[in-house]
């Protein structure tokens, strides 16, 4: 049992978990105030709820996931980070070849 | 996930078995990273479809966000009972592990219970995955979500037996683990499930 002490700490406390808890709330309760009280324009809107959905997203990483950049915790760090490249590529690019089809197409 | 300091003290038969169990969370970790890229064609796929409609509904005629709200806290409030459960878990106390274990099973199933009453609303309504891409496309991407959550909680349930029959060994600790991984990602997912489908289609 000396094991499971030693990674208590490692592996977040009730306050760290709380933490993360707290700000997902309050990272999740601004975007859908944003869009349902309807007082922000559109582009400010999207611009918003895509901002904190990132932030949100880093806090479940850190809070929850427990990434971090210590010896240990690195390989798991940097294989998301090629991963979430990998993602980026996937779905702009998509985006992208798509919207341009339909540009020349509808010409 | 210790440290090489910490490797050094406790390098009994415990180094051994804690290794290949850090290895196992790894590689477990290795997949949810592919699992990522499954989703994100997904994402890819609604993201070029979403404005096709044909003659059905768009997404602001459908989604009701007071619901998906509903939805998220049920399944954020389940990401920290699963987080208690694993402290409970290092600190070796059993029924507190069971115990929060269950509550993290309730959560998940009131979150795959709305959303199974979300779709067969949809579809009793006439708005079924056969109706245009865009429904397609949001049937299939947030039932891949779906899918895994109903995935995570059989595997939950599983669990929740072994532990009670075993105890927590190395070996249900590793697969707890794991399923820990699995289930905060799941969450993560959700984020931009929400985000992309839900606030952006109601805009």
């Amino acid at each position: 049992m000396s094991q499971a002490h030693e990674h208590a700490a490692d592996h977040g406390s009730v306050k760290s978990y709380l933490t993360g808890f707290v700000l997902a709330v309050i990272l999740t309760a601004i975007p859908f105030w944003m869009v349902m009280s309807g007082s922000f324009t559109k582009q400010a809107t999207v611009i918003g709820i895509f901002g904190f959905a990132v932030v949100q997203i880093i806090v479940h990483l850190k809070y929850f996931l427990h990434l971090n950049f210590t010896k240990e915790g690195k390989l798991n760090s940097f294989s998301f980070l090629f991963t979430a490249m990998i993602i980026v590529m996937l779905v702009g690019l998509s985006v992208w070849i798509i919207s341009t089809a339909d540009a020349l197409m509808l010409r | 996930m210790s440290t090489y300091v910490e490797h050094a003290h406790d390098a009994h038969d415990d180094h051994e078995h804690h290794d290949s169990g850090s290895q196992t969370v790894l590689g477990f970790w290795f997949y949810l990273m592919t699992d990522c890229i499954l989703f994100a064609t997904a994402f890819a796929a609604y993201a070029v479809l979403y404005r096709n409609i044909a003659t059905g509904v768009s997404g602001k005629e459908i989604f009701e966000l007071p619901y998906v709200m509903g939805e998220t806290a049920a399944l954020l409030l389940s990401s920290i009972t699963y987080g208690f459960a694993m402290i409970a878990g290092y600190k070796g106390n059993k029924s507190a592990v069971l115990g929060w274990l269950a509550v993290t099973f309730a959560c998940g199933a009131v979150f795959i219970g709305m959303e199974v009453n979300e779709f067969h609303n949809l579809i009793a309504e006439g708005h079924g995955p056969n109706v245009s891409a865009f429904l397609s496309s949001f049937f299939g991407l947030v039932g891949l979500h779906g899918l895994h959550v109903t995935a995570g909680l059989l595997w939950m349930a599983v669990m929740m037996f072994e532990v009670a029959k075993t105890g927590l060994t190395g070996r249900a600790m590793t697969r707890l683990s794991c399923l820990s991984l699995f289930w905060h990602f799941l969450d993560i997912v959700w984020i931009c499930v929400f985000t992309v489908v839900y606030l952006k289609g109601a805009m």
